[in-house]
């Protein structure tokens, strides 16, 4: 194939961890080339995410990486001018059984630990953040005021135009479809439009990251399942917070909320059993499901008119925690993938952390993280709040 | 001046129960059972509130349950004024910004929501949808017929004209509301077919189930086959102050004015020369509105002549090659600007217009309401579309696809054997064609006895003049339905008038020489103001392009109620040399002078494209310059097309942007739509049941 160019490194995927990680690259003066089938960034699972960014996990690596990107997202508007819609809301997860209390409350001193804000706080507290929540048998709850929200759309546009201003180069409705090995060495990518050469190939496919890999003859354990969310019209803002439901209902576990900052509500629900595959088309079940566990957890949002819904690939890991670092037989091949439905929050830290592996500059926190994150870890535990 | 409509020389007017409202705590009284809107109109309330990004005022807007512009709060909840009716004691207040969810914390009870399998849903009840229901009722097949108005018939109850098409086929010559009632009956005698009135379709799932809010009860459809038949929207147009309170389409006019009778305007300009903008100047007119002028950007009107000869000879100017460039006003339109075009489509300098009026009607073209029958398609659904829903025509047409459409069903399902009639597709497609060229025609030679004289000068598929003709007098040029009109034989009229009663066009007149032969008697078919025509009164007489040819007293007025309701017959008598060249009857005596000065030019980049969101032209075309050419991208950027008509307005003229800009539209991706396609509160969605909240 004529017209081959060469890279210092090619990104696949311009969502949730390719574009980051353009941006983390372009500032570090990397040449780098992002590819994507989509026609502009973001177009994927990105813009499908329902916006909330929180550092609160029980993994460190996960809260060390998040509340690095929450630096990111809190300061942009400043730094860049960009309204990404941050929202400083926080997160709250009232419970109403004494399991999930205990749970919480037990995950709490590894959080504080590594920086995280966060208490466990009693009704009344829980009632301030979301008034008119139903106390009806409500325990208390986290709240950890530093997490918040910004707008998928927003972001990925935003931290796309700073990659495309820092001479990163981007190329949308190309599908990659083959990484070239020369010798057990990433020698470039094969798309359905052309070649291009680069001994570093990050992939940053998400929920396509599986197929992507094969390619190489490496098998990575990334399922996508799918999830779906809606958005509200937009109210006068009456609660800001992300409210985490960890209570199972039928069908379904978890469910959670907020309001952005343009007043709309914006929800999802984690289907069980789990929905395995690469199907995004909307379903009657949703709405129906995810709808009468809101109402009787905040009862005034049955007034709240649903405007849309959609449905999104989370790509599973088998733990719950993402896939980040080289692989240990294509020379060449990093993995940046398996973000589990958390890659926009994830997404500027991990940006950061890729560009770091890439140009050999980790530190300390990282060795953690990509302790955590290995491809090669034994994938034996679960994360509390997957 | 007086809001409601109290006569009409067409419409009836019921008499209604007044009932007390309040609108930002001031008492008011409307009519039970009317929208919200059409209340809040005819109370001289133009401004239901100012949008939350700009401060901007906020009013009706397209009348159809599909812009959400007009939100108001009633009773404490967000609705869409011009889909919810009034009640008694109703308070209702502006949305001035965001609105306040209701402070109402109790738990609600709720079930799941309920299920039904039907053979065959039909969304929309207009003229396709009952014409095809009907065709599955002929057949016993189980059929639900769901529409989100109160009344069936579609756009259908707007129509105060007579139809064109054909007698036998189409129902020509009779009033399009009357045509409703008749397809209401017919399907009345059909027990398969059932009607839920008041229910809307919100969207259409992946997993083949079709969603309904009925009586604010979310409901499940799980049909075989769906007919989408849920009819067009209006296009908008791009100009500073397209979004200020007056500025409308021509069909939101019309469902304020025909349908809830409210005389919304004093003075209004009509944007667009199709058939909707020459006939929405009509409706006006017959509801006391003055029309100072209609604008048609091409060199010549693309609707009917015949419509825009009724409206030159009632004294409307139609300015060709002519644009709107702004409106103004403060919180409503105040005056309106139109221009002349060069042949570049540019608006030339120094060609400025400007009229005081306090509406403006756009009307040019329509979209088809798709989405639904797009998404289904899409769902591997076995999903049909008729009408303006699969094709923008007239309505004529529309009934015609509705049946080829209601037929392809039942024969999928089994139960029609038989091929769909050859001349049912040829009939389609002759109501649909276009109008043919202007013709120039010679008027009869003859001046004795007495005949019928056709103002009929362009091809259009109508022919009810021949079929009522009892002498066989008439005859379409080429026995075709999209022939002109002419008299087979001298001698043969016998001046009956039925011709002249049922054309759709007003074109025919009779000119009746034989009691006098130098002052023959012209008899003038009329459908305004009846109190403008007494006996003896003294009338301007128009010739067909409206130039006032002289004042005579009326003879006579004759009305067939049974046979032809609404249309008068007018006998003056006039000399001989002007007999067959009068036409019509001048009723818009004031014209209004527009002022030649263009005050406050206003950059056109400040036109709204996406009114949901306040989004100008300006910000898109900065966008499309900077490379976007995925409108998904556009919406992230711009939140063109975020808002809660999905696009429905903005994408037409978003696209027009990217054509202005010199994009190849196939380098552009186009927007996802996604269900709802309409907002439904949360809690109607969990199954919660309005009766247990109290």
């Amino acid at each position: 194939m004529t017209n081959r160019k060469n890279f210092d490194v090619i990104i696949v995927g311009a969502g949730s961890v390719g574009v980051p990680t353009a941006m983390a690259l372009g500032e570090q003066g990397v040449k780098a080339l992002v590819l994507d089938k989509m026609p502009s960034p973001g177009q994927g699972e990105n813009k499908r995410a329902i916006g909330g960014i929180r550092a609160t996990h029980s993994d460190p690596a996960k809260i060390l990486t998040c509340l690095r990107s929450l630096e990111i997202f809190s300061s942009w508007k400043e730094l860049h001018g960009d309204d990404i819609e941050w929202l400083k809301g926080g997160y709250t997860f009232p419970v109403y059984r004494e399991v999930d209390e205990k749970a919480l409350k037990s995950i709490l001193p590894i959080q504080k630990k590594f920086g995280l804000n966060i208490e466990f706080v009693g009704p009344e507290a829980i009632a301030e953040v979301v008034p008119g929540i139903n106390r009806d048998g409500l325990r208390g709850g986290t709240f950890s005021p530093d997490d918040g929200s910004a707008s998928p759309l927003r972001s990925s546009n935003a931290f796309y135009k700073k990659a495309v201003q820092s001479g990163i180069e981007f190329r949308f409705k190309e599908n990659v479809e083959k990484i070239v090995l020369n010798n057990r060495s990433v020698a470039g990518v094969i798309t359905d439009k052309g070649e291009y050469r680069s001994e570093v190939v990050v992939d940053a496919a998400g929920p396509y990251s599986r197929t992507l890999c094969r390619s190489a003859g490496v098998d990575i354990p990334v399922t996508p399942d799918s999830h779906e969310a809606a958005i509200s019209e937009p109210v006068k803002p009456f609660f800001t917070c992300m409210v985490v439901d960890l209570r199972p209902g039928p069908n379904s576990k978890n469910y959670y909320f907020y309001q952005n900052k343009l007043g709309q509500v914006v929800f999802c629900i984690t289907p069980d059993p789990v929905i395995v595959g690469t199907d995004k088309r909307e379903t009657s079940r949703f709405l129906p499901q995810v709808g009468a566990r809101m109402v009787n957890l905040l009862p005034k949002l049955k007034n709240l008119r649903v405007r849309r819904v959609w449905r999104g690939l989370y790509p599973m890991s088998p733990d719950g925690s993402p896939l980040v670092g080289w692989n240990r037989d294509v020379k060449g091949l990093l993995h940046a993938t398996g973000m589990c439905g958390q890659g926009f929050m994830l997404g500027p830290g991990v940006g950061e952390l890729v560009a770091r592996t890439i140009t050999g500059k980790t530190t300390e926190n990282d060795r953690i993280i990509l302790e955590a994150f290995s491809p090669y870890r034994s994938f034996g535990g679960e994360e509390a709040l997957k | 001046m007086e809001k409601r409509i109290t006569k009409h020389p067409i419409l009836e007017i019921p008499r209604r129960k007044e009932v007390e409202f309040t609108w930002n705590g001031e008492n008011l009284v409307g009519y039970e059972g009317e929208t919200i809107a059409s209340s809040l109109v005819a109370n001289g309330i133009n401004v239901f509130g100012h949008h939350a990004k700009d401060g901007s005022p906020q009013s009706i807007f397209c009348a159809n349950g599909q812009c959400s512009q007009c939100l108001v709060m009633a009773n404490g909840l967000p609705v869409k004024s011009c889909m919810t009716r009034l009640e008694p004691g109703m308070a209702v207040e502006s949305i001035e910004g965001l609105p306040d969810l209701p402070e109402d914390d109790s738990v609600p009870l709720l079930r799941e929501p309920p299920v039904r399998e039907v053979e065959v849903l039909i969304i929309g009840g207009g003229p396709a949808g009952l014409s095809a229901a009907v065709e599955l009722g002929k057949r016993g097949i189980d059929t639900l017929l769901v529409d989100d108005k109160s009344r069936l018939g579609g756009k259908l109850v707007l129509q105060t004209h007579k139809f064109f098409g054909s007698v036998e086929d189409s129902h020509a010559g009779t009033r399009g509301f009357e045509i409703a009632r008749i397809l209401e009956q017919e399907l009345s005698r059909l027990s398969s077919v059932e009607i839920w009135l008041n229910a809307t379709a919100v969207g259409v799932f992946s997993d083949g189930i079709v969603g309904i809010v009925k009586d604010k009860i979310y409901r499940k459809i799980i049909p075989l086959k769906l007919l989408v038949a849920s009819g067009a929207r209006e296009k908008m147009l791009s100009f500073p102050g397209n979004t200020l309170p007056g500025v409308y389409g021509a069909g939101a006019f019309q469902t304020l004015v025909n349908r809830d009778l409210v005389r919304a305007s004093e003075k209004i300009l009509v944007v667009g020369g199709g058939n909707v903008g020459l006939i929405a100047g009509y409706h006006a007119i017959q509801a006391g509105i003055g029309v100072v002028a209609l604008v048609e950007a091409l060199p010549q009107v693309g609707g009917y002549r015949v419509h825009a000869d009724k409206l030159r000879r009632l004294g409307v100017p139609i300015y060709t090659g002519h644009t709107v460039v702004s409106a103004s006003g403060r919180e409503r339109v105040e005056s309106v600007t139109i221009a002349q075009l060069d042949k570049d489509w540019r608006v030339m300098p120094g060609t400025y217009k400007t009229f005081e009026v306090d509406t403006v009607l756009i009307a040019v073209g329509l979209a088809e309401v798709n989405e639904f029958y797009l998404k289904a398609r899409e769902w591997g659904m076995d999903a049909y579309a008729a009408g303006d829903a699969r094709e923008i025509a007239e309505a004529s047409a529309a009934m015609f696809t509705g049946k080829i459409e209601g037929l392809k069903i039942a024969r999928s399902l089994g139960l029609y054997e038989g091929e769909i009639p050859k001349s049912w597709k040829e009939k389609e497609i002759v109501l649909k064609s276009k109008p043919g060229p202007s013709v120039k025609r010679e008027k009869p030679k003859s001046e004795d006895g007495v005949m019928p004289i056709f103002h009929c000068y362009q091809e259009v598929p109508c022919n009810p003049c021949a079929s009522v003709c009892p002498e066989g007098a008439i005859k379409m040029e080429g026995d075709e339905i999209m022939g002109l009109p002419y008299m087979v034989e001298q001698g043969m009229c016998k001046g009956c008038l039925n011709c002249v009663f049922v054309c759709p066009g007003l074109a025919v007149t009779l000119v009746d020489y034989r009691n006098d032969s130098e002052h023959p008697t012209v008899t003038l078919p009329y459908e305004i103001w009846r109190e403008k025509v007494e006996i003896g009164e003294k009338i301007p007489l128009t010739d067909e392009e409206g130039a006032v040819l002289g004042y005579y007293p009326v003879e006579k007025v004759i009305t067939n109620r049974k046979k032809y309701p609404g249309t008068l017959l007018i006998q003056v008598r006039v000399e001989k040399n002007i007999a067959k060249e009068v036409a019509g009857i001048w009723v818009q005596e004031k014209q209004v002078e527009p002022s030649l000065v263009y005050e406050k030019e206003l950059p056109p980049d400040e036109a709204i494209i996406c009114r949901c969101e306040r989004v100008t032209a300006g910000e898109i075309r900065a966008a499309i310059r900077g490379g976007v050419r995925d409108m998904n991208q556009l919406k992230a950027l711009t939140r063109a097309g975020m808002g809660a008509c999905g696009s429905k307005t903005c994408r037409p003229m978003i696209l027009r942007i990217f054509e202005e800009e010199g994009i190849d539209l196939s380098e552009v991706t186009d927007r996802t739509d996604r269900p709802l396609f309409v907002e439904v509160p949360l809690g109607v969605l969990a199954g919660m049941r309005m009766a247990d909240k109290k």
